[in-house]
């Protein structure tokens, strides 16, 4: 992890998602813009280590993935109009 | 007696091919005989339900699956897509109908016991049902419950040593031809390459880490069984640098119809005798062949290595020696913005391990990518909206004449909106009518 101080990072992450008014899903790309001096590859490794510690979850259709903080929002699948 | 009247399906049935209807049936008939006796974990009624379903669909000319949701097993963010029914009171057994990814062998090369053992897990746990294979190239298991998945993904890692596949934002299971172990066009053994590029990109396979999704598939010569120029992100096309070998006695044995062309597949009825210089030399592409006095010369500086003159006359003609591959980037099936042919990056490149200039290319593919690609984008998608030459410029690749040539076009047709009744915007109140949320 090339992330100097992760914690910090982590930190950042779930100020921000908690910040987010409406949608509660996100895409990882909506994640390398909290972080922006890190490198891209590190902040998918972070993020991708935040699901593992249960603090996000993955949302999927199948063919594209959301992440957001674990619990919150949609959970099973909706409409676009919904 | 069935469990739901299927009288639509049913029709499905009576043609002369091979129906998924009947074999639907059948799984339905072996679950309710249950002659192995199994404590099975998901509604024995799963398949007549799933019958149920699709006749309703039929009826309604509409849907009732819901895709999506949070299911998958611990860590991944792949392999596992969630499915539901919208009407679970009537069809129970499909409320939850979730689909699994498994990460077939490379070249699809199975063992009776490894196809018995994946089956006994399914049969168990899951529908009994699969698709082998899908699009990407995943065994595909069609059907099982939430608390199903991670018993399923830990006897698959742990009883049957293979993985689930790719899904979402993620690489997907990368997949091959069977190459040399079977074909001598094969210009490197694209089974080791496939096998080694899904152990080394672990991470990207499991774990979200792109704008969308992303698939490398490997073709052992550009015949291109597996479709890696029009359903890969990357292509890796085996290819060859000197000159196709010409036996010119086999060329004439031929020629003379002594060796029947394309080893017989095109005879009979009006075909006629094999005429070399109607079925090859006109049909060159690039006019680079001439048949003259019983010898068969090739320029190869203008062939390009479409395979038809090796195709039909395979004793005579076999590829170069001087082997490796080419890669070609941004190929896609239709989805959001149309079907593309993969464009040429690399002409050619030694198969050689470590396979230093291969992880060159795709990280600096995945780097410009995962910058500058809008969320469900596909490579494909970025080079068409911000030009080959910056593609080429990421890459540090220069230009060539082959990157600039445009040969491809979209072979899919779809409906126009004025030709669909309603057009594209639906009533949502009246969509609620027929399904749940």
């Amino acid at each position: 992890m090339a992330i100097a101080d992760e914690q910090a990072a982590k930190d950042t992450i779930v100020e921000a998602l908690k910040k987010k008014k409406g949608k509660t899903k996100f895409y990882l790309k909506d994640y390398y813009k909290m972080l922006p001096d890190e490198k891209l590859m590190d902040v998918k490794r972070l993020v991708n280590q935040m699901v593992k510690e249960e603090i996000l979850e993955y949302w999927s259709s199948g063919s594209t993935t959301l992440i957001g903080l674990k619990g919150l929002g949609k959970q099973h699948a909706t409409e676009e109009d919904e | 007696m069935a469990k739901h009247k299927t009288p639509l399906i049913d029709q499905l049935e009576s043609g002369p091919w091979p129906s998924f209807i009947s074999d639907i049936k059948l799984e339905a008939e072996s679950r309710a005989k249950n002659e192995k006796g199994l404590d099975y974990q998901i509604p024995r009624d799963v398949c007549e339900d799933l019958l149920g379903v699709l006749e309703l669909s039929y009826k309604d000319g509409r849907t009732h699956w819901k895709h999506g949701g949070i299911v998958g097993v611990f860590g991944y963010g792949g392999g596992v897509i969630g499915r539901y029914c919208d009407q679970p009171q009537m069809f129970p057994g499909v409320a939850h109908f979730h689909t699994m990814r498994v990460n077939q062998p490379s070249g699809k090369y199975y063992t009776t016991k490894f196809l018995n053992d994946l089956l006994n897990i399914w049969e168990l746990r899951g529908s009994g049902m699969t698709n082998m294979h899908g699009s990407t190239g995943d065994i595909v298991l069609i059907g099982t419950t939430t608390p199903q998945l991670e018993e399923i993904f830990w006897e698959l890692t742990h009883n049957m040593d293979t993985d689930l596949g790719g899904s979402g934002g993620n690489l997907r299971t990368p997949s091959c031809c069977l190459g040399q172990s079977r074909c001598e066009y094969a210009c490197y053994d694209t089974q080791e390459l496939c096998h080694y590029m899904t152990l080394h990109y672990q991470d990207e396979l499991h774990r979200p880490a792109f704008p969308y999704k992303f698939k490398f598939k490997f073709d052992g010569c550009p015949n291109c069984c597996v479709a890696s120029i029009a359903r890969s992100d990357l292509a890796f096309i085996g290819t060859w640098r000197d000159d196709i070998r010409i036996d010119q006695g086999a060329v004439k044995a031929y020629a003379g119809g002594e060796i029947p062309s394309n080893a017989g597949a095109h005879a009979g009825r009006d075909w006629g005798p094999f005429d070399i210089q109607k079925e090859v030399i006109n049909l060159c592409p690039t006019g680079c062949m001439r048949y003259e006095g019983g010898k068969l010369e090739i320029n190869t500086k203008d062939c390009t290595r479409c395979m038809h003159c090796i195709n039909v006359m395979p004793r005579a003609l076999r590829v170069g020696l001087d082997k490796g591959l080419s890669i070609l980037c941004g190929a896609k099936a239709p989805i959001l913005d149309g079907a593309q042919i993969a464009t040429l990056l690399v002409p050619f490149v030694k198969v050689e391990e470590p396979y230093d200039e291969l992880h060159d290319i795709i990280g600096k593919v995945w780097d410009y990518w995962m910058e500058e690609g809008k969320n469900r984008e596909r490579v494909g998608e970025l080079i068409k909206r911000n030009g080959m030459q910056e593609m080429l410029k990421r890459c540090d690749l220069e230009p060539i004449p082959q990157h600039v040539q445009e040969p491809r076009a979209n072979p899919y047709i779809f409906w126009r909106e004025d030709e669909v009744p309603g057009g594209w915007k639906r009533d949502i109140v009246e969509f609620r009518k027929h399904h749940q949320r």
